[in-house]
């Protein structure tokens, strides 16, 4: 199994305080990955690092086994590192359309630009029904898809999304989560930082769990949703 | 007489059109009221003057070539001021008293450089040639700076509206970190919209200077309060609207100058102004958008 990406003693700070403390995890190729824990563990501020929307105060990130730590966010978009970040991420004075056509911004080739187009309206049939309308008056299931349809846009190597399923109807995260099972079966990396722990274990391969800034549980998503101490401190018990 | 007053409107509106187009496209892009525009468009007037008396360069290279100054300009402003002000997340009244402090540099180097006095473009510079039209004199050079204006305003709407680029361009607007977690170069297009806005400011410098043939440091600014007037009228950053708003103060300036007293034009024109914004509050088109983080 090859690892896509290592995460190596990274700390971050956000603001004035040290929010991701010395953490270390990898992601392999392929795999769903789940970051779990609860809000201000430090999920956010890990996957801002890995976009470069933070300066890490310490630790190394790998991609491929080169270092990108320290890089500008678009620098490591063009490197295939793509996030769906938290809450409303989608521009909502664009169309649907010009959205989708911003997900291919660093990408030149026209006709799989045009393929990829194809897939994501294949994958969310009612995006396309709104191609011309403005992304502000979807409602909050189609804005969530729409961001993960426009990050699929610029054709990653690694998926991050952001707490994907946060205010959403418990039907649309089923929704929302198959069709990231769906996108990770044909090839893709994804990592999958969420609240809903219960949701995210069912699908990831391996989850990690952190808590105040520090990974304290690791193992198989299965295992981890069977672990008493998750369960007690996540699953209601 | 009517007709005559409203292409002299024509001709003052599509060039404050123009002036705002700047402005406003830097305060939606950069989010940044940069009070050096007025300054800008001074400068671009100078270089054109410079170019076309000391190198006798034709006037439409001196055009072109006076854009380039003021972009670089813009560009020079943008990289040595605004961007250690961003990269140190200065609240946003320090960028804009910067940027007044850039203005009155540039004023004062352009006294001292080439003295208070009004200059004019030498005899001949400025193509003499006029049409009549009915009862209307419409002189080629208002034909060139109307033509000119609107050509540099529809040439940077459509690329807003319909390129990647434009796109990329509207998403900082709404989103700065939107827009980079889409792999756009954010702190890149910065450097370009600043190099465009301030081109365009030093394009208006230049028409103005050519319509009423007169150069003066400080020329820049009466035309900035009215860039301000304008770009609040249209809608902050709202393009379409900063052509339309500014198109309305030139015939507001021009009419009530015509018909009221020449004294009171400008009086009448920012009263109007003022009127529509107590009915308005965001602007003729302008929707209330706070901008995400």
């Amino acid at each position: 199994m090859s690892v896509l990406l290592r995460v190596q003693d990274l700390s971050v700070n956000y603001g004035h305080i040290e929010a991701v403390k010395g953490i270390t995890f990898h992601l392999n190729t392929g795999e769903i990955t789940a970051l779990v824990g609860a809000n201000g563990a430090g999920k956010s501020t890990t996957l801002l690092a890995l976009s470069g929307l933070l300066k890490p105060a310490h630790g190394r990130i790998l991609f491929e086994d080169e270092d990108i730590t320290g890089l500008a966010p678009h620098q490591i978009v063009s490197r295939g590192v793509v996030q769906v970040a938290e809450g409303r991420a989608i521009l909502v004075t664009l169309t649907v359309s010009e959205n989708l056509a911003l997900g291919a911004y660093t990408r030149r080739d026209r006709a799989g630009i045009a393929d990829s187009l194809e897939q994501v309206f294949h994958l969310f049939p009612r995006l396309k029904d709104r191609a011309d309308q403005l992304a502000g008056n979807l409602s909050g299931g189609e804005q969530q898809m729409l961001a993960i349809g426009r990050a699929l846009m610029a054709k990653p190597r690694l998926l991050l999304l952001d707490e994907p399923s946060m205010g959403l109807a418990p039907i649309l995260v089923q929704e929302i989560f198959r069709t990231l099972v769906d996108i990770n079966r044909s090839g893709l990396t994804v990592l999958l930082v969420e609240q809903n722990v219960r949701q995210a274990l069912k699908i990831a391969r391996h989850g990690y769990v952190i808590e105040t800034g520090q990974i304290v549980l690791t193992d198989s998503g299965a295992n981890l949703l069977h672990d008493p101490r998750v369960a007690e401190a996540y699953l209601g018990g | 007489m009517l007709s005559q007053q409203l292409l002299n409107a024509l001709t003052l509106g599509s060039v404050y059109a123009l002036f705002a187009l700047g402005f406003t496209l830097v305060f939606g892009v950069l989010a940044v009221i940069n009070l050096s525009h007025g300054a800008v468009f001074m400068v671009g007037s100078y270089a054109a003057l410079f170019l076309v008396t000391r190198f006798e360069m034709p006037l439409w290279l001196a055009l072109l070539a006076a854009m380039a100054v003021s972009g670089m300009l813009g560009l020079l402003i943008d990289v040595l001021i605004l961007k250690p002000l961003r990269a140190r997340n200065a609240p946003h009244l320090i960028p804009m008293i910067a940027t007044i402090g850039v203005a009155i540099t540039l004023s004062s180097s352009a006294q001292g450089i080439f003295g208070a006095e009004i200059l004019r473009f030498p005899e001949g510079t400025i193509p003499a040639g006029e049409f009549i039209i009915g009862d209307v004199h419409v002189r080629a050079i208002e034909i060139g700076i109307v033509g000119i204006a609107f050509t540099l305003m529809a040439v940077l709407f459509l690329a807003i509206r319909r390129t990647q680029l434009g796109r990329a361009l509207r998403a900082i607007a709404e989103s700065p970190k939107a827009a980079s977690l889409l792999g756009i170069n954010v702190e890149g297009l910065f450097h370009g919209t600043s190099f465009v806005a301030a081109a365009l400011g030093g394009a208006a410098g230049v028409l103005i200077g050519l319509d009423f043939n007169a150069i003066t440091p400080l020329m820049g600014q009466p035309i900035l309060h009215k860039g301000i007037a304008v770009i609040i009228l249209g809608g902050m950053g709202d393009i379409r609207g900063a052509l339309i708003a500014g198109m309305f103060l030139g015939f507001a300036e021009v009419m009530s100058k015509a018909y009221l007293s020449s004294q009171l034009g400008d009086a009448v024109a920012f009263g109007l102004l003022f009127l529509i914004l107590l009915v308005r509050p965001s602007g003729m088109f302008g929707r209330v958008l706070e901008r995400k983080a």
